[in-house]
């Protein structure tokens, strides 16, 4: 064995190949669940970017093995997307981190892979190739069918062929083989699809499961959200990698350009006053900055006084589509959602917004129920550490709210930002920074008041109702038997008093209640 | 043709008494209909209005020697929510017991509680149609006995004294109450009669059932010309109702025996001085009749067996020192006498001087005491 052999560079498929726990394909159940997740959002994502209503289906289906643990399945995805260019659709879907992203954008995927890795994993797992169809609209549709390299990170393309495109439909179809333990993970991709009608209610999902049942989450608007923008980093979110990234391939030659064309907010004052605080010429060529110089830059960044980052970037779903999500999937008796004024924490902008919901199909569970979304992503899993969590379980004092834990109550969280705050490598569940963790906590608060107002009515209508069935039980009987007792014939009309019942409230009922009889 | 000439006046004679009562009964009740139809019919709230039956309105009285109500009165509303169902029920009992004296049927208080559910009128509980029943008797003015609702509890009498019934098929026929010799039971057909014949010069109530037996077989009743009544621990209204109108229709003086401890001794003193509980009637009590015993000193005097009071029998002694009823010289004594001697005897402690001991040698001496 060489000592080549021994320090053999991996690729970054090999790489994410031996470490697909961190990609969320753990195992066969986990990985079933990632791949729709992964392969939703990319849809999501490319309709969205041009404010097209996405219109996505999704098939699942069993093709070989056992289906009450891992087997083999099919997945299919369609999507009326922007398309791919025909000339990326290779390297898009069988190269691992294609297209190096140096600007920050809020999108879904969690990891940049999206699609690749499930992919990947389908094809290592299956020994098959997969099938993609995609347009961006023009009059032909190309088709490839290739496998991924994984040793060298390179598609190999075994077919591409054309289709006419009169319609000029525009999207992506993706068919792969893969194996999975699809009835373990099936709650969870129901919930999933579910969680994402919420947060996208302009978009119409449809799913058919390996028994050939049919899920169908119909949009309830065509209003949609501005696509999210692409931006700058901001100083104070750059670490070493970015900037040695940045530096690479910036066409800059001096450092004051380069930090004028690179970052977030910094114009000419900004970057003068900056370069001097480091002690770095402003002419100086990035490309000649020696690897103490990009540290000391980095750490310097942390500290300087920039100008905080702007949430222009950020594509909140905003109050309405909110509620109109809820409203679509739960039919609450009451809803309400809230948007914070965007927020930043290190460097990063973020939003909260909060909805809040009661009765309607959410069922009373024994506290309150907690739907946590991130870039509108659901995050089903570790509920418990989440910074949400944390807020609606342990900050708030429900009773102050008129709410208890019978009740069937739910609270959303959205957190958007460029760069949401998760935990762990897992990205399930979002840290209590305090910056984040008292925003949510102001939004759910606002919620919780509005709920409350919402719920004193309730208790107040009840009150009403029950006094009227009383008033109506009663006084027809009080009115039969009088009539009988003064042997009279006819009884008189209560209509009119009972009319005045509502009106008329609680006026009386103190009055005469020195009453009770001790003996 | 002479009987039905007799059993014509004697029926004239009967309704003059019972008849009466029972017309004053049902226009109450239909006084009542009025009020709250002509309320409705004018588009008002229905409302009742009674004396407070609350501790603060009941005042002992010490010209009728018996607890009445005061002056504050409560308004029953429909207009209140809280009052609303009480009311309905009030008026829903009206009615029931209105059909029942026209029909001359009795009832219960159980039966009350049960009819009402027939009528979607359900009480929670028995306590809540008897607290029904008791307003109505507040409103009304009247006992229940006196709209036909008994209580299911049952004490006999025994002696000589002719009866006349005015129930229902039995109009007009006598019984002489010494006819049978367990001594007849005072229901609803015994309250209603009418007393045709009484040759007894006196009352004796007893608590005990063993002893009121006692009596008849040692022939009291003829001994001591007296009418014997059983109470059966404290006596029914209907009883104490009995005894009171044989002490006034018939001018029959009253001797109270009980056993001898707080219990017994209150026993006589609600036949005395009537109930709390009652204070919204009239009528129940006979404040001239006499306790004749088991006193404390006779527990001593007679070197009764006996037993040590308990804690909750010494606490119903002071109670009772407070209790305005037990303001005459003999309560007062006694209870001193109880507080002293620390003990309690039954009425058959007498048994161990022989069983003819206390109708011999006792009961003499005691009446005479008595006068």
């Amino acid at each position: 064995m060489s000592l080549q052999e021994v320090f053999q560079e991996i690729s970054a498929a090999d790489f994410f190949y031996r470490n697909r726990d961190i990609a969320g394909f753990t195992n066969p159940t986990r990985a079933i669940y990632s791949t729709i997740r992964e392969l939703v959002e990319n849809s999501l994502d490319a309709a969205e970017t041009r404010q097209i209503p996405p219109d996505i289906y999704v098939r699942v289906s069993h093709e070989s093995g056992a289906t009450d643990g891992p087997g083999t399945y099919r997945i299919r995805i369609e999507d009326n997307g922007i398309g791919i260019p025909h000339d990326i659709i290779p390297s898009a879907f069988g190269q691992v981190l294609f297209g190096s992203k140096y600007k920050l954008r809020q999108t879904r995927g969690t990891f940049g892979l999206g699609g690749k890795m499930a992919i990947l994993y389908g094809q290592i797992t299956t020994h098959s190739q997969a099938t993609i169809m995609s347009s961006t609209g023009p009059t032909k549709i190309h088709e490839y069918q290739l496998t991924i390299d994984i040793q060298k990170n390179k598609p190999i393309i075994l077919k591409h062929k054309t289709h006419p495109n009169e319609a000029r439909w525009h999207g992506t179809v993706i068919d792969f083989q893969t194996e999975a333990d699809y009835t373990r993970a099936m709650p969870k991709i129901l919930d999933y699809l579910q969680q994402t009608a919420i947060v996208a209610p302009y978009a119409n999902i449809t799913y058919v499961d390996p028994r050939g049942r049919l899920y169908r989450f119909e949009r309830a608007t065509e209003q949609m959200p501005k696509a999210p923008q692409e931006t700058l980093p901001h100083p104070y979110g750059v670490d070493v990698e970015t900037m040695k990234r940045l530096i690479e391939l910036t066409k800059e030659r001096t450092m004051l350009g380069f930090m004028k064309t690179h970052f977030h907010r910094v114009g000419r004052t900004i970057a003068t006053g900056f370069l001097q605080q480091v002690g770095l010429a402003p002419r100086k060529n990035p490309k000649k900055l020696t690897p103490e110089e990009i540290v000391q830059i980095v750490t310097a960044m942390k500290s300087y006084k920039f100008l905080a980052p702007d949430a222009s970037c950020l594509s909140p779903l905003g109050e309405e589509l909110l509620e109109a999500g809820i409203t679509k999937e739960l039919s609450p008796e009451f809803v309400t959602a809230y948007q914070r004024k965007p927020s930043a924490y290190a460097g990063f902008p973020f939003i909260v917004e909060v909805g809040i919901a009661y009765g309607g199909k959410i069922e009373p569970q024994g506290g309150i129920r907690l739907y946590r979304f991130a870039n509108k992503i659901p995050l089903l899993f570790d509920e418990a550490s989440d910074v949400s969590w944390k807020v609606v379980n342990t900050e708030m004092d429900w009773r102050h709210y008129k709410a208890s834990p019978d009740m069937p109550i739910a609270v959303f969280v959205h957190i958007c930002s460029t760069k949401v705050p998760y935990k762990t490598v897992g990205k399930e569940f979002i840290a209590d920074r305090p910056d984040v963790e008292r925003e949510v906590l102001n939004a759910v608060r606002e919620v919780a008041r509005r709920l409350s107002l919402f719920l004193s009515k309730k208790i107040h209508m009840a009150h009403d109702r029950h006094r009227l069935d009383v008033f109506q039980k009663y006084l027809p009987k009080v009115a039969e038997f009088s009539t009988k007792l003064a042997q009279k014939a006819e009884s008189p009309d209560v209509a009119p008093l009972l009319k005045s019942v509502l009106k008329h409230e609680k006026a009386e009922e103190s009055e005469d209640d020195q009453d009770e009889n001790v003996e | 043709m002479k009987k039905p000439k007799k059993a014509k006046t004697t029926k004239t004679k009967t309704s003059s008494r019972v008849e009466q009562k029972k017309r004053a009964v049902l226009s109450t009740l239909k006084s009542l209909g009025e009020q709250l139809y002509s309320q409705l019919s004018q588009k008002q709230w229905p409302s009742v209005r009674m004396p407070s039956r609350s501790i603060a309105n009941i005042h002992y009285d010490q010209n009728t020697r018996q607890y009445v109500l005061g002056d504050r009165f409560v308004k029953r509303s429909a207009r209140n929510i809280r009052h609303i169902r009480p009311l309905t029920q009030l008026v829903w009992t009206g009615s029931f017991v209105d059909e029942l004296a026209r029909e001359g049927k009795t009832s219960t208080l159980r039966d009350v509680f049960y009819s009402a559910q027939a009528y979607d009128m359900s009480f929670a509980d028995q306590a809540e149609s008897d607290d029904i029943i008791t307003d109505l008797e507040t409103v009304l003015e009247h006992a229940r006995e006196d709209f036909n609702v008994f209580p299911e509890e049952r004490s006999a009498i025994f002696g000589d004294l002719t009866i006349e019934y005015t129930v229902p098929g039995y109009e007009g026929r006598k019984l002489n109450l010494a006819s049978h010799p367990d001594g007849m039971m005072i229901g609803p057909a015994l309250t209603n009669a009418e007393f045709a014949e009484c040759k007894a010069n006196k009352i004796i109530a007893i608590e005990k059932g063993g002893l009121f037996t006692r009596f008849i077989e040692e022939r009291v009743h003829e001994k001591y010309k007296a009418l014997l009544i059983h109470t059966a621990g404290q006596a029914p209204r209907a009883t104490r109702a009995l005894i009171r109108r044989m002490s006034q229709e018939l001018g029959l003086p009253v001797y109270i025996f009980c056993d001898a401890d707080p219990w017994g001794m209150h026993i006589a003193n609600v036949i005395i001085s009537g109930s709390a509980n009652a204070a919204h009637l009239r009528e129940l009590n006979t404040p001239d009749a006499k306790w004749a015993g088991v006193y404390a000193s006779d527990i001593v005097d007679y070197k009764l067996p006996s037993d040590p009071l308990t804690d909750l029998d010494i606490k119903r002694l002071y109670e009772l020192q407070k209790d305005p009823r037990y303001d005459g010289k003999l309560w007062k004594r006694e209870i001193d006498a109880f507080l002293k001697v620390k003990r309690k005897s039954e009425q058959e402690a007498f048994s161990r001087y022989g069983l003819a001991f206390i109708v011999d040698k006792y009961l003499p001496a005691r009446l005479k005491q008595l006068g």
